[in-house]
């Protein structure tokens, strides 16, 4: 009898715990539940590591307010759809998909779940739930242009890129009006990756830059493999996303540093006070947020292994584009076939920017494609 | 030129070395789609020992003992419980792209000196090539001792003859009572430990530090180099120097701004392995000891 009551009793006992955890686990703070998608992992080193620094700030910031939840290594393409309509399933308000490739799978998904905000990184189509953030990286390549030209001695430089797209296009032209500000004589060559990660190949292309007698190196691709054999062989350059110089003490000149973080912390703060939006730029610009130096989503890091007066005109150019003076795509801007783009007196908008298929003067070759 | 040279054959050592590897795994009837995996791990465990013991020679052991490791994995599923070698395979290289990315993640970040040149003397001064031949590092020396020996071993040797009488037909070489599954077991592992040396070069030499995935689907060209040099060792040498010259010579082009779209160079490795497909499999009705014919197929026989 007794064993049968201390029996009733535990059963009682667990009902009432059971009860009570979920009554306050009801009524407790409801954080909101953030997700990202990750295009490679943190460990990268490069893009998604600056996304993973970004998740961290908003883990930061909002503490217990907010539930993050990270999807890594997610290839561009249906996998991604899954993966994000799995985040949206699971009841994330606000999902962040951190790469160019995620467009369409976010702008599919968001069609299904309406009530979950998006925010795709890099992209240039939104839709009444999808927003974009991007960016502006060619402020960064402008500066890189300037140490470059004063920096070379064999007026070659040696700039690897990814794909094609307007994106890298913008930098390439970026970092050419940075050279040519201070260096008439000094050309670009491009060698595509056709890749944003691999290593082995980034550092094959470096290796081949410099043996055709590249002596600073630029790089649009993911991986520090460009730095490490600059470093090997005496050649310098910038450093891409993230602060390099641990791989290369001796090459890295400066590197562009992404800043998620405020931007990540400013649309999550708009959601939580119902204030989230789209934008209202045109729909093939490139969003509502695309901040740069002046916002602080571009961080320029300390300018190393540089004589002082090339830092001071590094710091000059810094300047310029943080106050508004130096406007990177004024006017007279000339194309590398000789055909004017815009005249003086005139400045290419973002939208502009956006559709760049061509060279500047002080780039080798054509863009491909 | 020199240095593109040089650019080149670095580039072709990680396909020779996985190659040659999985070439010999095959000639024993071993399919294994694991090579990237394999490779990775040799990268991963490279570097974590260079790291540890501050010297790249450990790197070229802890490569080699970190594929040979993957290796015993799959071979004890395909040779002992006779698992499927395709799905295996493809399921060793998920689950090393996974396990490295783990044991990497505190590997990020840091650097680690490279393996030195080697000069061999007197050779190393010859003009032209001797640069080139003769001032490499240990590895891409022992990379063309390993084609030579393999060359010969499947040639010449007892054991090597009968490791491609198991790769041709199980069934016989059982019966006249040589150990399959043990002879395979061997083979395997010994593409384990080529993989993983191949994997080990990459952050030795060309690279020194650790990416997550670093190997970039150099394991899949190797795979596709064995077919190409149609099983037999020293093809595999002009095939990986192929691949990797071509590999250079599009980024020659785009750097030059010749007029060749670099899509197309990038698509040339595929296709030579595609045109080299095809003409073993048109001569397979003349000769079929090309392939192995035992290749893929799970041996069930008790040892």
């Amino acid at each position: 009898m007794i064993k049968f009551s201390m029996r009733i009793f535990s059963l009682i006992a667990i009902s009432i715990s059971v009860l009570f955890f979920g009554i306050s686990s009801a009524f407790a703070e409801n954080p909101t539940k953030v997700g990202f998608v990750y295009l490679t992992t943190p460990g990268d080193h490069g893009w998604t590591y600056a996304h993973e620094l970004g998740k961290k700030m908003v883990e930061k910031r909002f503490g217990k307010d907010v539930k993050v939840s990270v999807v890594e290594n997610v290839p561009e393409g249906p996998d991604a759809t899954r993966v994000i309509r799995e985040l949206a399933k699971q009841g994330n308000e606000i999902i962040f998909t951190t790469s160019f490739g995620y467009m369409e799978p976010t702008l599919k998904v968001a069609k299904e779940f309406p009530n979950v905000k998006f925010e795709h990184i890099t992209g240039y189509k939104r839709s009444k739930n999808v927003a974009t953030g991007n960016i502006r990286f060619y402020e960064g390549r402008y500066i890189q242009g300037v140490v470059a030209g004063l920096m070379t001695k064999t007026n070659k430089i040696g700039y690897i890129g990814a794909y094609p797209i307007a994106e890298v296009i913008m930098g390439i032209n970026a970092f050419a009006q940075g050279l040519k500000s201070v260096n008439k004589d000094a050309s670009i060559s491009v060698i595509w990756a056709n890749t944003w990660y691999d290593p082995v190949k980034e550092a094959d292309a470096a290796k081949v830059h410099i043996a055709e007698g590249a002596d600073v190196l630029a790089q649009h691709t993911d991986s520090p493999a460009m730095l490490q054999i600059a470093e090997k062989n005496g050649a310098m350059g910038f450093g891409q996303s993230t602060d390099m110089s641990a791989f290369a003490p001796k090459a890295q000149l400066f590197a562009s540093i992404n800043n998620w973080g405020p931007y990540y912390i400013k649309k999550i703060e708009e959601l939580r006070n119902g204030k989230w939006n789209t934008g209202d730029s045109p729909n093939h610009w490139p969003g509502n947020v695309w901040g740069g130096i002046k916002s602080d989503m571009l961080v320029i890091s300390k300018f190393q292994n540089m004589p002082a007066n090339v830092a001071q005109k590094a710091q000059e150019a810094l300047d310029g584009i943080k106050t508004g003076k130096i406007n990177i795509f004024a006017g007279p801007l000339i194309d590398n076939t000789g055909k004017e783009i815009i005249p003086a007196g005139k400045a290419l908008d973002d939208g502009a920017l956006w559709g760049m298929n061509y060279y500047l003067q002080g780039v080798n070759g054509k863009v491909p494609g | 030129m020199e240095a593109l040279i040089l650019t080149i054959i670095a580039t072709s050592i990680p396909l020779l070395l996985a190659a040659i590897g999985e070439l010999i795994a095959e000639k024993s009837g071993i399919l294994n789609l694991g090579v990237e995996g394999m490779m990775l791990s040799g990268a991963v465990g490279a570097l974590g020992a260079v790291l540890w013991l501050e010297n790249p020679y450990y790197g070229i052991i802890a490569g080699a003992l970190s594929g040979v490791l993957m290796a015993s994995i799959f071979s004890a599923f395909t040779i002992n419980f006779m698992t499927n070698q395709v799905a295996t395979g493809l399921g060793l290289t998920i689950f090393a792209t996974g396990l490295t990315g783990l044991a990497g993640a505190p590997l990020v970040g840091k650097t680690i000196p490279s393996l030195p040149k080697i000069e061999i003397f007197l050779l190393s001064d010859i003009p032209l090539f001797g640069n080139i031949l003769f001032k490499q590092d240990f590895v891409a020396y022992l990379s063309i001792a390993i084609i030579i020996f393999t060359s010969l071993f499947l040639k010449y040797s007892k054991s090597g003859i009968i490791l491609r009488a198991v790769g041709d037909d199980h069934q016989s070489a059982h019966s006249v009572g040589y150990p399959v599954k043990k002879i395979r077991w061997y083979a395997t592992c010994f593409g384990g430990m080529c993989a993983g040396i191949g994997g080990a070069y990459i952050p030795l030499v060309l690279t020194p530090h650790w990416s997550e995935g670093m190997t970039a689907g150099r394991g899949w060209i190797a795979l596709a180099l064995v077919v190409f040099a149609s099983w037999i060792p020293w093809r595999i040498i002009v095939g990986a120097l192929i691949f990797g010259g071509i590999t250079i010579a599009q980024l020659v082009g785009q750097a030059r701004g010749w007029a060749i779209p670099s899509q197309l160079l990038s698509m040339m490795p595929y296709i030579a392995t595609i045109i080299a497909l095809t003409m073993i499999s048109g001569r397979l009705s003349k000769n079929n000891s090309v392939v192995p014919s035992s290749l893929g197929k799970p041996f069930f026989g008790s040892q």
